[in-house]
């Protein structure tokens, strides 16, 4: 039996981003249930029961997070990731776009639960339509009395407003976007104090991913023990899977966390282009180490791609077959790393370049005898040793071409050229 | 209540910062030493204040660029189906500019741009505010050819 949506159970329907088709659908139930059923604290028992880990890329336990708040009359805040930039990532983009009242929905119920009165939604600049639909699907909630004062006659206040981004990948990390909705330079922070308990203008700050928020309401008005039993013992509920690369059918997948990688490629994704075979995976977007086909009977859980060396990440699958070079796509993701350091810290500002210049000259086969040995130094002074984990993952696509696919590294040193070009 | 920062102190107004750039640039068509003087002047910061970050953002330009500013994903997803640096030499040859370049009736500027979460329709290219998805030579000639009024 195919897996029934639950996060894209609206976005196929026409018109889905209006609030009448929203309503219609069952929309805004779960924040009647939540303000009119449960206590604050209830409702973060009732997301820790339900092991809802965060979609954004690190996969923290949210009631955790939620917990982690402190109670009392402190002016707190809650913040709406939508700067999803991680390359092969674009589920957030398609939640926003086509689903505004799910995400909102979500975040007010957070909100009501953590005692924050003021929300902001911080947005891709690049995300001009998923900008004019926060704004409008803000508007419209305000409009039904799910925001502002006094929602749904209970007494608790909240506002929302969306603040647009203006071109930083770094921006997506929480305390980078921080200060940008400061108004600042997009520079992380030094970790801790986390948002927690010192975050946006020094206040307590809950920060979550869109898709993370989107799973909310769907836990209020289900129930924590449903939600578990979809999805793995420790990595519970739907995820989106966003499949682009050499597939047929590439696309967003929402299936339960825990389903194998094979079968996500071979049966969802309709198996490999031009049926070639396939060489590689990058499992959970650009800052995933890559696996091999042995892995393709993998689960795609969070424990699972730990153990096997990589990350769950965004779940962005990006599928490579035979005809790709693994030095070009390090190559090609280590520039992309380059490009969007903040410049903050040296390791990461100039260790990327470094590796960028190298990788280039091995692809176009100028490498010299001892750039790998090279490159895996440069690694290991980067990893670790930078300000924010921007540094961990700009070294994943080379340490992991290099740890599974050395021989061809030095074939491109050995034989001056690319074998795929 | 934990003590707050002394740089946190009269946030609000440096907040609408990004907002404001986005409207002076809009303005200005593209943020000159005026455009953010007066946008320090409004918000009470200083030039210094407002250079910092303007000058972070990409999004945000110090010189003037053309009326249709086509942006080229090279993410590694457009490239594996035939995008990035393929669609940028097409265009490229197509205009006779090079990325970063203006044509010279000042219509058309060329940049090539990180992943614009669009990867799975890839290949992908922005022009102004509106993304194109699937991109093809043949979809490039008939855009161009409707944004140059022929
Ligand atoms: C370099 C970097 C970029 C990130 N980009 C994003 C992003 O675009 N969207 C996002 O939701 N989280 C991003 N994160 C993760 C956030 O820092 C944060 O963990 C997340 O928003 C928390 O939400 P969650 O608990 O719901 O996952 C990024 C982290 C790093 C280190
Ligand atoms: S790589 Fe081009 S849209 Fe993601």
């Amino acid at each position: 039996m195919p897996f029934e949506r639950i996060l894209l159970r609206n976005v196929d329907v026409p018109n889905s981003e209006k609030i009448g088709t929203y309503l219609e659908r069952g929309g805004y139930q779960a924040l009647r249930k939540a303000l009119q059923e449960y206590t604050p604290d209830e409702l973060i028992e009732i997301v820790k029961a339900s092991k809802l880990r965060g979609r954004g890329g690190a996969g923290f336990p949210a009631g955790l997070k939620w917990g982690f708040m402190p109670k009392g009359d402190v002016t707190k805040y809650v913040c709406v990731n939508t700067d999803e930039g991680e390359p092969g990532t674009f589920k957030d983009r398609l939640l926003v776009e086509r689903d505004p009242h799910q995400v909102i929905e979500g975040t007010i119920i957070a909100s009501y639960a953590v005692g924050a009165h003021r929300a902001f939604v911080y947005i891709r600049g690049e995300f001009f339509m998923g900008v004019k639909r926060w704004i409008k699907a803000i508007a419209d909630a305000y409009d039904h009395g799910f925001l502002g004062k006094n929602i749904l006659g209970s007494g608790f206040d909240l506002d929302l407003s969306v603040h647009r981004g203006a071109g930083a990948y770094i921006c997506g990390e929480e305390t980078a976007m921080l200060n940008s909705l400061e108004g600042k330079r997009g520079e992380p922070r030094l970790k801790p104090p986390f948002p927690a308990q010192v975050g946006l203008y020094g206040q307590p700050t809950l920060v979550h991913n869109v898709e993370t928020l989107a799973n909310v309401p769907h836990i209020v008005l289900r129930g924590p023990e449903w939600y578990a039993s979809i999805g793995t013992e420790q990595s519970t509920g739907p995820k989106i899977f966003c499949i682009s690369g050499h597939v047929k059918r590439r696309g967003n997948y929402e299936l339960p966390l825990g389903t194998p990688l094979r079968k996500i490629i071979f049966e969802h994704a309709g198996g490999m282009r031009d049926d070639r075979p396939l060489k590689a995976v990058i499992p959970g977007g650009a800052s995933t180490p890559v696996l091999t086909p042995e892995y393709l009977d993998i689960t795609m859980d969070f424990e699972s791609l730990a153990k096997a060396g990589s990350m769950l990440g965004t779940g962005a699958i990006i599928v490579l077959d035979e005809s790709t070079c693994m030095v070009d796509v390090a190559r090609r993701l280590t520039k992309f790393f380059a490009h969007e350091s903040c410049g903050r810290c040296t390791p990461c500002r100039v260790g990327t370049q470094r590796m960028l210049e190298i990788l280039n000259r091995i692809e176009y086969g100028q490498g010299q005898e001892g750039d790998i040995d090279l490159l895996l130094s440069l690694c290991e002074g980067i990893a670790g040793r930078t300000f924010c984990p921007m540094g961990d993952a700009a070294v994943n696509p080379t340490l992991s071409t290099i740890k599974h696919f050395r021989d061809e590294y030095e074939y491109h040193i050995k034989h001056k050229r690319c074998p795929a070009a | 209540m934990p003590e707050k920062p002394s740089r946190f102190r009269d946030p609000t107004k440096q907040s609408m910062l990004l907002t404001a750039l986005y409207i002076a640039q809009e303005q200005y068509g593209y943020l000159s030493e005026e455009a953010m003087e007066r946008t320090a002047a409004r918000l009470g910061l200083t030039l210094k204040d407002v250079y910092s970050t303007a000058s972070f953002y990409t999004m945000f330009r110090t010189q003037p660029l053309g009326k249709y500013v086509i942006q080229v994903c090279e993410g590694l997803s457009c490239f594996l189906v035939g995008g990035a640096e393929r669609l940028v030499d097409y265009i490229s040859r197509k205009l006779n500019i090079q990325p970063g370049q203006t044509t010279p009736d000042g219509l058309f500027t060329l940049q090539t741009v990180q992943c614009l979460a669009s990867c799975g329709t890839s290949p992908t290219l922005k022009v102004n505010d509106e993304l194109y998805e699937d991109m093809t030579p043949d979809k490039v000639d008939r855009l161009l050819d409707q944004l140059a009024g022929r």
